[in-house]
């Protein structure tokens, strides 16, 4: 059980230290506001057709600003070598690995909770799917997402160039999990008479969810190790 | 008190470099593939039947599916042995991926290259974004990334195990890729082996098959040659980079 | 406490370390002495089980630093040259959040009388960015010993502090040392190591060249030695 207390004291200490600076959390949702703008600009809100490309724009918005925060949350833990002493402290590196990811998935969550209904709001969109469905699918969307992103964000956080070097690593690993919930989400928004489809992808989702986490358990002493 | 007299020698040894039997295998598998190369020519243009709609252009299709292969098999490799590195911590399995990467992404460069002139041909467009294309496009930046790994400063073993957690990673996401982008869309691709319900066109006929697999394994012996080069390559880079520490540190003293 | 056998480390081609054999007893305060790049950071850090050593067996308390690393870890406290601490975070967080990974109890109080004991209670609730050098390396050394560690690892920790930080220092290792502490230091001030240590190693080309234990804390002698080790002087 240590494990798990480790990971939650970490990931409470990211979360608290969040709170203080507000530094990710305020770019996070600024960046996602301003990625719906020119979206706005893209695609003319007052088109009909415009709807079609909503659930693309809900992805592109939590990809984007979720890239922002995975990539902070290694790099933060190198100003005065903090990561050493996480290191040296008795808590495995699997531990290390959960409570960035607790962290990094609480905050993209908070992200969505804000920008997705601005979204909506914005773009004059009528709910007519089943809501319930559609938090399940974000929910398992971002967390796939996270969680191989938290794992390589530790990975590149090693280059100097790790900003540059995420985006690269991320996008290809992740492209099972956007297709996926690009196609759920559309169908659970647009058009619930292929329900069946969408069932489909969520358990494609999951299964990559399930997959990619416990490979990253198990791969994350590698990567930690100095 | 006579400590800070004893000095280490330094001495450099014997040199090595006459291993007789390793460039043996390197000349075997040098004619190996100069001989399978020129049969494939043979079985490509000769012994094969010219397809009816697409005439010679249709040819380019082996040299299409056995860089693929070659390609998936070589991404197969760097996994194997980013595993055994991970386990052993042996240089020598890290160079094995390594090169094999190297070698990966060039076939997928042809792969990528020889695709659009196939399409041009059989569907009269360039690209089409369809699931086996896509899967190949995503291997090569998946690739790509790995080889950024590798370009990292920093001591050779935190790279190599760094590279070798991607090398394991990127491979198990490319079947689900594949999975993925099939689902998400099927057209156009023909089945080569065995039959697809979903998909149409099919088939192949029989002296293509015997020049297809002709070519795979012209290719898969081209792919040993290159991956044998590459580690004797790499090898040699290492003991210069020994020899020269060795010559720094007697210079030291 | 600590069984160090033929323990070697190697970068890339170099060999940082080539072949260390040391052995410290319970309660013993070391200082290792060493031209730069002779390999004392390095050999701090494989203990400290940050880096991890080519070849060789490490023994910390009976157990196998390989093996019961995670037992290890809790009764090691590591002080490098940089503080570990969280910039915007007070003292008191800091010392709370590490507490707390380690399993103190009662660690908020803990946490207070350290900040007392260095001398910052003062700033308790201030953010260590505001903090000076010297102010940062006391919460510094705060920090690693939060858990009461048996072995404490320190490397040049007298390095930009001004006397009085100093001698809050000593006094902190110094009171250690009472509880049966053991200490490992890395330093080049061979004032303040003739002053705390009571054993001498000097590291140099990643061996060790001489293991001396001193009395009195003569600086006379330790400079002496040091010279003859380093400088080729005899």
């Amino acid at each position: 059980m240590n494990l798990f207390r480790t990971a939650f004291l970490l990931a409470q200490k990211d979360l608290y230290s969040e709170l203080k600076t507000k530094q990710i959390l305020v770019t996070q949702i600024i960046f996602a506001g301003l990625v719906i703008v020119v979206f706005s600009f893209a695609f003319d809100p007052a088109n009909n057709t415009t709807k079609a490309v909503i659930p693309g724009i809900i992805w592109v918005i939590i990809v984007f600003s979720g890239i922002l925060g995975l990539n902070r949350s290694f790099i933060s833990e190198q100003r005065n070598d903090t990561m050493q002493g996480l290191l040296v402290a008795p808590m495995e590196a699997a531990s290390i690995y959960l409570g960035k990811f607790l962290a990094n998935f609480a905050m993209i969550l908070v992200v969505e909770i804000v920008s997705v209904p601005f979204l909506f709001l914005l773009f004059d969109f009528k709910f007519l799917g089943s809501f319930p469905y559609f938090l399940l699918v974000i929910f398992l969307g971002s967390f796939g997402f996270i969680a191989i992103g938290t794992f390589l964000a530790a990975l590149a956080a090693n280059s100097k160039s790790s900003e540059m070097l995420l985006p690269l690593l991320l996008f290809p690993i992740t492209t099972p999990i956007l297709i996926g919930v690009v196609q759920a989400t559309k169908i659970i928004l647009t058009n619930m008479d292929q329900f069946s489809s969408a069932l489909a992808w969520i358990q494609l989702v999951t299964a990559y969810d399930v997959i990619f986490f416990v490979v990253c358990f198990l791969l994350i002493d590698y990567v930690l190790e100095v | 008190m006579s400590m800070n007299l004893e000095r280490e020698k330094a001495v450099l040894p014997p040199s090595q470099m006459t291993d007789t039997k390793r460039v043996s295998i390197g000349k075997v598998l040098f004619g190996a593939t100069i001989i399978s190369m020129l049969t494939a020519l043979y079985f490509i243009f000769i012994f094969a039947n010219e397809e009816k709609t697409m005439r010679a252009a249709q040819k380019i299709f082996y040299y299409h599916v056995s860089s693929a292969w070659l390609a998936f098999l070589a991404f197969f490799v760097t996994f194997f042995f980013s595993i055994l590195f991970l386990i052993k911590r042996k240089r020598i399995y890290d160079t094995y991926a390594y090169v094999s990467a190297e070698i990966g992404v060039v076939f997928t460069i042809i792969v990528l290259t020889t695709g659009p002139i196939w399409a041009r041909s059989a569907w009269n467009t360039w690209w089409v974004w369809e699931p086996r294309l896509i899967t190949t496009l995503i291997l090569f930046f998946i690739y790509i990334a790995y080889i950024m790994i590798r370009q990292m400063d920093g001591v050779w073993d935190k790279k190599a195990r760094l590279a070798a957690v991607f090398g394991i990673i990127g491979f198990a996401d490319v079947p689900i890729v594949f999975f993925a982008i099939r689902w998400w869309q099927t057209k156009f691709h023909p089945i080569v082996f065995g039959d697809g319900p979903s998909q149409k066109g099919g088939g192949i006929e029989d002296t293509m098959l015997v020049a297809l697999l002709v070519t795979i394994t012209a290719f898969t012996i081209l792919y040993s040659y290159l991956l044998h080069k590459g580690v004797s390559f790499e090898k040699m880079k290492i003991t210069v980079e020994q020899y020269k520490e060795r010559l720094r540190e007697s210079l030291d003293k | 406490m600590i069984e160090i056998k033929k323990l070697t480390k190697q970068a890339d081609n170099k060999l940082i370390l080539r072949g260390v054999d040391l052995s410290i007893h319970k309660g013993e305060t070391v200082g290792i002495l060493g031209p730069n790049g002779a390999g004392k950071s390095t050999l701090l850090k494989v203990l400290a089980s940050l880096i991890k050593p080519t070849s060789g067996m490490i023994k910390i308390n009976g157990l196998d630093l390989k093996k019961d690393s995670l037992e290890i870890k809790k009764i090691l406290g590591y002080l490098p040259h940089s503080s570990l601490l969280y910039d915007h975070y007070s003292p008191l967080e800091n010392l709370v959040f590490f507490g707390n990974i380690y399993g103190v109890k009662n660690v908020e109080q803990k946490a207070a009388e350290l900040v007392k004991e260095v001398g910052l209670s003062f700033f308790l609730n201030e953010p260590v960015k505001n903090f000076s050098r010297g102010m940062i390396q006391r919460i510094a050394i705060a920090r690693a010993i939060i858990h009461e560690p048996e072995v404490l690892l320190l490397d040049e920790p007298h390095t930009g502090l001004d006397q009085g930080a100093i001698a809050i220092l000593n006094n902190v290792i110094l009171s250690m040392k009472e509880k049966g502490t053991t200490t490992l230091m890395v330093t080049h001030d061979f004032k303040q190591a003739a002053e705390i240590c009571d054993r001498i190693v000097i590291v140099k080309n990643g061996k060790i060249v001489d293991d001396f234990r001193i009395e009195n804390s003569s600086l006379g002698y330790v400079s002496q030695k040091y010279e003859l080790q380093v400088e080729g002087v005899s």
